[in-house]
């Protein structure tokens, strides 16, 4: 019997011990959410600027302990959560946009003066969809409606070879 | 030529390593042939190079190891990120005379990062090592903090890790002999590393 009380004793946790796997352990999960916030600016390109700073802990760098590399990973997951949600309300965003674009183009009338930027659907370059009176106050008066879409400003390349 | 890192720091960060070459050459204006190579780069690099630059490997593991270290990438950017970025702020990789210009064109084509020193004020091997306490950058101000990442040869630290030069050891004009280092970090291939110095012997010794 006193063998098995001795048997269930607890032991103390060992503290103190070799930090170093613990440090690399967090090093690796901080290298995990760099390549994810990079990933996600990458993908959010030109839609959203991505803010993927967090304060420096060390002015000229050094080797960081435990609690410094354990808060780093943490902002650095936070920055990862927040770029996310930032870049799934801006799909939502874009998403409702372009279903709005759908129904302006099938009823113009509908949507007098909407006027909606490439840029708020999410794809590249300067045009957007105009709804427009046909013949300006003619055609308002007799509500003929219609979407303009403007194809967007020239490239800056195409012009420089232009003046080549 | 390969240095050595402090036992404790190679412990802690695998793959830590600096490697130098020594190059005669003299500062001063970069010749018409590596002007045009510059002006070649920039027509490469737009900005969507810049954003998509850090997915790719060698410029991703420096800002990891950058992150690592305490410093934050996105304000003191990793040494390829700074010229790509100066290249969109100036419309170019502009001229900066040699040595800078082989350094840029190394570190943008292979995302290495290069440093150059006055090789003819070096003493012994390069190394990698932490600040000891009371230690300071010659020619600069105050005292290094303790433990502070630094390149140093063996009377003392001769640069940050990733920084400023100590003055001594700066390129200048009087500089005869030039030593290009390169600061190899955790997943960055040796064969980038000879790269990345071979292209900057090569461009010096073309000059």
């Amino acid at each position: 019997m006193p063998r098995l009380l001795d048997r269930d004793r607890r032991s103390a946790l060992p503290v103190g011990g070799d930090e170093r796997l613990a440090r690399a352990e967090l090093r690796r999960q901080i290298g995990r959410l760099e390549r994810q916030l990079t990933g996600l600016a990458a993908e959010a390109f030109p839609r959203l600027a991505i803010d993927g700073r967090v304060a420096a802990v060390a002015p000229a760098g050094r080797a960081l302990d435990l609690g410094e590399l354990e808060s780093l990973r943490d902002a650095l997951a936070e920055r990862v959560e927040d770029a996310r949600a930032a870049l799934c309300s801006q799909d939502e965003l874009e998403a409702s946009n372009r279903d709005l674009r759908e129904r302006m183009l099938a009823s113009p009338r509908d949507y007098k003066w909407l006027r909606i930027s490439r840029d708020d659907v999410g794809e590249p370059g300067c045009g957007h969809w105009h709804s427009l009176p046909r013949f300006g106050l003619l055609g308002m008066l007799m509500g003929w409606w219609r979407v303009r879409v403007s194809s967007g400003c020239p490239l800056a390349g195409r012009l420089a070879a232009v003046e080549r | 030529m390969e240095g050595w890192v402090a036992p404790h720091l190679a412990a802690e960060f695998p793959g830590l390593g600096i490697e130098w070459i020594e190059v005669d050459g003299r500062p001063g204006r970069s010749p018409e042939p590596i002007r045009e190579r510059l002006r070649q780069l920039s027509d490469r690099f737009y900005g969507s190079h810049a954003i998509h630059l850090r997915e790719r490997p060698i410029p991703w593991a420096y800002r990891v190891f950058f992150r690592q270290i305490g410093l934050d990438p996105d304000r003191t950017r990793t040494p390829v990120e700074q010229l790509v970025l100066d290249r969109l702020r100036a419309g170019g990789f502009v001229s900066k005379g040699l040595p800078a210009d082989a350094l840029a064109i190394a570190t943008v084509e292979t995302g290495v990062s290069l440093r150059a020193f006055d090789a003819d004020h070096l003493v012994g091997s390069l190394c990698v090592r932490d600040s000891a306490p009371g230690e300071s950058l010659p020619g600069r101000p105050g005292k290094l903090p303790q433990g502070t990442l630094t390149i140093a040869d063996e009377r003392g630290p001769v640069g940050f890790l990733f920084g400023a030069t100590a003055d001594p050891y700066e390129v200048e004009k009087e500089t005869r002999r030039i030593a290009v280092a390169a600061v190899r970090v955790g997943a960055v291939p040796r064969i980038a590393v000879d790269e990345a110095l071979w292209m900057v012997a090569t461009t010096l010794e073309s000059a």
